[in-house]
């Protein structure tokens, strides 16, 4: 780790103003993956400017009936909630399902949204990888592929995204308020990563000196019967293989509205529309549970050795699917 | 030996003397102690697997403010002794393996000391590499012994022809990961040179071990190196034997005199530095008649070691005693490589070679359509079956008809993939464990007799979580006939009589045995009534019976295991082992070093497994995120009894070790369970849930 | 580079100056000679570093210091107080610890997560999120998974669960 200043934010624009005037400074949120990245040689900040001393840690609702997250409410503390708990119950899963207590009570909203991939080489300074030094190749390829995508990677990338939280404010249309160096704007989270393509070291479309100062969650009846569904290889505290968030809003026996992201599977929380387009409008019946994964997950490209990760992330949405109606019966 | 200590400390749960400075963090492990005039260091490592350094350009990191040496194979003092390859780093510009020290930082801060190393420009001629372990292995060779002194094969009659003429048979192949240690605590040292004497807080199994393993190594006599190891964050092996960063602090500390020089291995580093449990392939072969009467057994192992230092896992070793079959054979190959030497983990030899001999009796137990605790109780031996000793005791059985009691297995209904909870399907299966007797000679103990019916006794043994600071205290007591409150003991430091190694579930009947031999010796030279200052010693006593009996300790270990439906996600609810290990000495600490060794065979059933990179030469899941051991979530209601043993043979504590046995033949209970479950016979851990997919 | 901060740990005020990559956990331990958290990962794997910050849980290894100026930490030890705190004694009856390693941080993470269940927070293993949850309602299974933060290689689990349980009530 080299030296480095530490500014503690006096309010958001000029925070904003601060780290873009220079190339190598960077915002300290929680912490718990920036520290982390840090120590390892991945991340290489001249300057942190903290922003966890803005007032961006409150929840409020907003008046369309939704609810703005402030970047710098603590994990734990967006779980915890009885607002999002009651109106977005798959949110709070997720969050809940995250790291650990500890870890929750450290990391940000606008942190766990921008935290980078737990890929084994990108984490690992001696081994090459196009995230961390483009050109450098992918190592996964050919490589220990278990935490790895299924979905939308590159030749350059095969990286996922870790966020649990992510994925469920992707499946819930969450908006993403961004400030930045020209000014204000919105970003809907199913926008906000991307996908690797040939610049995989480019995890959002955000620039340099943005600032993620809340996530807006919309009204939406079929948020308050939805789930999240983390399956990893420890019952606790691990990295998701694969994830669902989703929402059914069921009338007369009809599904009206589909919400579905897959986590764990591609580079950003994977927004399933072509399982929604399949569930919408029709009852709620296994085979149509089975053609709706059938449908998104048709395109599916497994690395050797994530093979698996293919009818995990079919019955994880069945699964899911089937909890959801279950219990709005 | 039929003159037992009469027990009245011991046999009760004294609860853990150092239990109050542990659990409000003021018991000082290695690192914690406060030495004045610290020195960091971080070491600089091989990033291929084999190679020659050509080129090490250590100015910028000399440049920065703070740094205050930098060491590698140029500028590092000769070492007196590379006879352990291990041990001799910075003697060459070879790289043996990736990971390995190629020199080290030193600096007033551990922030500084970091920075500097990462500046170093080190250029390595890479040489191909052999990294990966498969059962044809162009250079297998036969070990002229395994671990630690065992006859590499060994073989009775012809268990190919047993097979041939068997009506059942079982031939399998199983594979047990590669697994590290990794116990909480990261090996730390903070070294000190100064007037010709070397002192360091180590985090050790054994203060006097390593001593002896690194004073020649830096020419030093044995009195010139001060161990000192008061508590130890767990080894489980791992800290048995030195390990190479004892020397890099050393030569830091000769560099450095009068500082003292601060070493803790990150969690990374000791994924290539530490030791670790070679990955094993087993072919187990059975041969049965129609009533599971066994008349072959059969194991085969292939597993690794590294090129440039040899260590044999004794794999086959407990197939040589478990069960009776005319016709027996065990061979060890194995494979030389470009990685890291294994060694020692909880249970070498038993924990991995108990699993697929465990499985492999389940799958017989299947196709005789027999119950598995049956099967076992008709292959039970009168004798142990290679030497033909008798058994000093042998419970293996009481332990499975206990255990089955306990456990509910009565009335099972065999057939796989017959119950379900909702979409868990869920099975039950059993497995045997077993661990060796290893009573140590060579330790010694002191007692003192401090004045008011309080005594001193001494002796430099190691308590790494295992207990042994309070069961030897009650041993003391019982050995002089006082309470274990008028018992001062000193342990972990070489200033002290010396002590054995804390492994092979050896360190309480050896160095209890001992302390009981003192005190015998106090009291024949001093009586009932001592004077202040009244001294004796005694050593550890020999035991004539070692050579008439096979002397083991046996269990059985019951699973639950469910399996779910959709997402193959596997999960332990119910552990339980039955264990018969002689006299137990402290049922509190006894409990939970059993559930202990079940809980970390738990984790190495579903969880646990070293990922190595062949392209790369080196474990790419090496942290705690990425090398999965059981979190508490996994652990269900898990749960450990024992069963009366007397065993009048074994030592005067009429004890058994009971630090391993715990891990032995737990994972192959929770395969037979899953297999119970879900009809798929998994026979290559860990039992993750793709193997449940499809 | 350095700055200068001030904490309160256990209960005194602490001043020191700290490079600024120095994280809390290494100025306890190496700055002010606290060493009951401990370290085990130093990347928020493993939680034996877990203090009480402000009151709440969290891992040391992952906060810079200088980023904690002002805040109030409580470590095992100072839990203690005088003599002992009630889980601490619930550890020992329990047996709740071997090697004694991850023990401090265990400590310090169930005595905040008990108080994270008195809040009425909910757990990944709550049936319900959006229903209330009340101490009562903290089971085995809600003890095992909020503690699921701080590994213990020896496999104390069971005691640490069964220590919790008691010290909760």
């Amino acid at each position: 780790m080299i030296p480095f200043d530490y500014q503690p934010a006096e309010n958001a624009e000029g925070a904003v103003a601060t780290v873009a005037r220079a190339p190598e400074a960077t915002f300290l949120g929680g912490g718990t993956n920036l520290v982390d990245h840090m120590k390892l040689g991945l991340a290489r900040p001249s300057l942190l400017v903290d922003v966890t001393t803005l007032p961006l840690d409150r929840i409020e609702t907003l008046p369309d009936g939704g609810v703005r997250i402030g970047a710098g409410v603590r994990n734990s503390d967006a779980a915890a909630h009885p607002t999002i708990r009651e109106r977005y119950p798959a949110l709070a899963e997720a969050l809940l399902s995250g790291a650990s207590g500890q870890l929750r009570n450290l990391a940000t909203t606008g942190g766990n949204l921008l935290q980078r991939t737990r890929c084994v080489y990108f984490q690992d300074v001696t081994t090459p990888c196009n995230k961390r030094e483009p050109g450098s190749g992918c190592s996964a390829l050919g490589g220990y592929t278990r935490y790895h995508a299924i979905l939308g990677a590159s030749s350059d990338c095969v990286a996922v995204h870790p966020s649990d939280m992510a994925v469920a404010m992707a499946a819930l249309d969450a908006v993403v308020q961004v400030t930045g160096p020209g000014g204000q704007r919105d970003i809907p989270v199913v926008d906000l990563h991307r996908l690797p393509g040939d610049q995989p070291h480019r995890d959002t479309v955000l620039s340099h000196g943005d600032l993620i100062t809340a996530v807006d969650l919309p009204p939406a009846p079929a948020s308050r019967h939805s789930r999240y569904r983390k399956v990893r290889d420890r019952a606790s505290y691990a990295f998701a293989l694969v994830s669902v968030a989703a929402a059914l809003d069921i009338e007369d026996g009809d599904v009206r509205a589909a919400r579905v992201a897959f986590g764990g599977v591609s580079h950003k929380p994977w927004r399933a529309r072509r399982a929604e387009d399949v569930l919408v409008e029709g009852p709620p019946t296994e085979s149509t549970f089975w053609d709706a994964a059938e449908a998104e997950l048709s395109d599916a490209e497994p690395l050797r050795g994530n093979e698996f990760k293919v009818p995990l992330a079919r019955n994880t949405l069945v699964s899911v699917l089937r909890e959801i109606v279950s219990e709005q019966r | 030996m039929t003159d037992l200590l009469r027990p009245h400390a011991v046999a009760t749960p004294v609860e853990r003397l150092d239990g109050p400075a542990k659990v409000t963090g003021t018991a000082p492990y290695a690192f914690d102690h406060a030495v004045p005039n610290p020195a960091y260091l971080h070491p600089l490592q091989a990033a291929v697997a084999r190679g020659r350094v050509t080129d090490i350009d250590t100015r910028p990191a000399e440049e920065l403010d703070g740094v205050l040496a930098v060491l590698t194979h140029r500028n590092a003092p000769r070492l007196a002794s590379d006879e352990d390859a291990e041990l001799a780093i910075l003697q060459s510009d070879e790289v043996a393996f990736r990971g390995q020290f190629l020199g080290a930082v030193i600096a007033e801060t551990p922030e500084i000391a970091r920075q500097a190393a990462s500046l170093v420009r080190i250029t390595v001629d890479e040489q191909e590499h052999q990294v990966q372990l498969r059962a044809d292995h162009r250079q297998l060779y036969v070990p002229e012994e395994v671990n630690p002194t065992f006859p590499t094969d060994t073989s009775q009659g012809d268990v190919d022809l047993a097979a041939r003429d068997a009506a059942i048979t079982v031939d399998e192949r199983y594979t047990t990961a590669w697994y590290h240690n990794n116990p909480m605590e990261p090996h730390s040292t903070v070294a000190l040179w100064q007037d010709a004497t070397l002192t360091l807080y180590d985090s050790t199994q054994g203060a006097h071990p390593v001593r002896t393993a690194i004073a020649p190594v830096l020419g030093l006599d044995p009195e010139q190196v001060r161990v000192i190891a008061p508590h130890v964050g767990g080894g489980f092996g791992s800290k048995g034997t030195a390990h190479a960063h004892l020397i890099l602090a050393a030569l830091a500390a000769r560099e450095l005199p009068g500082h003292w020089v601060k070493f803790a291995l990150t969690r990374q580093q000791m994924f290539s530095l530490a030791g670790y449990r070679t990955p094993t392939i087993q072919r187990v072969r059975l041969a049965a008649d129609h009533e599971g009467r066994l008349s072959g057994i059969g194991v085969d192992a292939v597993e690794q070691t590294s090129r440039f230092k040899e260590f044999a896992e004794q794999t086959g070793i407990p197939a040589r005693t478990m069960y009776a079959a005319r016709n027996r054979r065990s061979t060890h190959r194995l494979a030389p490589l470009d990685v890291p030497v294994p060694s020692w983990m909880r249970a070498p030899g038993e924990c991995p070679g108990m699993f697929g001999p465990e499985v492999a009796m389940d799958e017989l137990a299947t196709a005789c359509g027999l119950d598995p605790i049956e099967l076992r109780i008709r292959n039970e031996p009168h004798v142990d079956p290679e030497s033909g000793k008798p058994f000093s005791s042998r419970n293996l059985i009481a332990c499975l008809r206990d255990g089955a009691h306990r456990f509910g297995w009565d009335g099972r209904d065999p057939t796989p993939r017959g119950r379900r909870d909702g979409r868990w399907l869920v099975g039950t299966g059993v497995a045997s464990s077993t661990y060796p007797v290893h009573y140590i000679p060579g330790s010694a103990a002191t007692v003192r007799y401090l004045g008011e019916g309080r005594y001193r006794v001494e002796v430099s043994a190691t308590d790494l979580g295992t207990g042994a600071r309070t069961v030897l205290a009650q041993i003391a007591a019982d050995a002089l006939g006082v309470g274990v409150e008028r018992i001062e003991l000193g342990i972990g430091d070489t200033a002290l009589p010396v002590a054995t190694v804390a492994g092979g579930s050896s360190g309480t009947i050896s160095w209890g045995s001992t302390i009981v031999e003192a005190a015998r010796i106090f009291r024949h030279e001093y009586g009932d009534n001592p004077s202040e200052g009244d001294e004796a010693a005694g050593t550890t006593p020999e035991n004539p019976a070692a050579e008439r009996f096979a002397m083991r300790a046996f269990g059985a270990q019951f699973a639950e295991v469910r399996v779910h439906e959709d997402t193959g996600e596997v999960r332990v609810p119910r552990l339980l082992g039955v264990f018969a290990a002689g006299r137990i000495i402290n049922p509190r600490t006894a409990r939970s070093q059993l559930i202990g060794g079940m809980t970390m065979g738990l984790s190495m059933a579903l969880h646990e497994e070293s990922v190595l990179d062949p392209r790369f030469g080196h474990i790419v899941n090496h942290d705690f995120a990425e090398y999965h051991v059981a979190a508490n979530a996994d652990v269900g209601a898990l749960d450990a009894h024992w069963i009366d043993e007397d065993d009048p043979h074994v030592n005067p504590l009429g004890a058994k070790g009971i630090g391993e046995i715990g891990i032995v033949g737990t994972a192959a209970a929770i395969v037979n369970a899953a297999y119970h479950a879900t009809g798929v016979r998994v026979r290559e851990l860990p039992v993750t849930l793709d193997k449940f997919l499809h | 580079m350095d700055a200068e901060i001030t904490l309160r740990v256990d209960g005194r005020p602490r001043q020191c100056t700290v490079d600024t990559r120095t994280t809390l956990l290494d100025t306890l331990r190496e700055h002010l000679g606290v060493s009951a958290p401990k370290k085990g990962c130093d990347h928020g794997q493993c939680g034996s570093c877990t203090v009480l910050l402000d009151g709440r849980r969290v891992t040391t290894c992952l906060a810079f210091a200088v980023a904690q100026n002002g805040a109030e930490i409580t470590t095992a030890e100072g839990l203690a107080g005088d003599g002992e705190h009630p889980m601490q004694r619930a550890f020992l009856d329990h047996d709740g610890f071997q090697c004694g390693f991850c023990t401090p941080g265990q400590i310090c993470s169930a005595v905040g997560m008990v108080d994270e269940a008195r809040a009425g927070w909910p757990s990944a293993v709550t049936p319900d999120v959006a229903g209330s949850v009340d101490i009562d309602d903290l089971d085995d299974a809600e003890i095992r998974e909020r503690m699921s933060g701080n590994l213990c290689r020896c496999g104390a689990y069971v005691n640490i669960v069964s220590a919790i349980r008691e010290a909760a009530r």
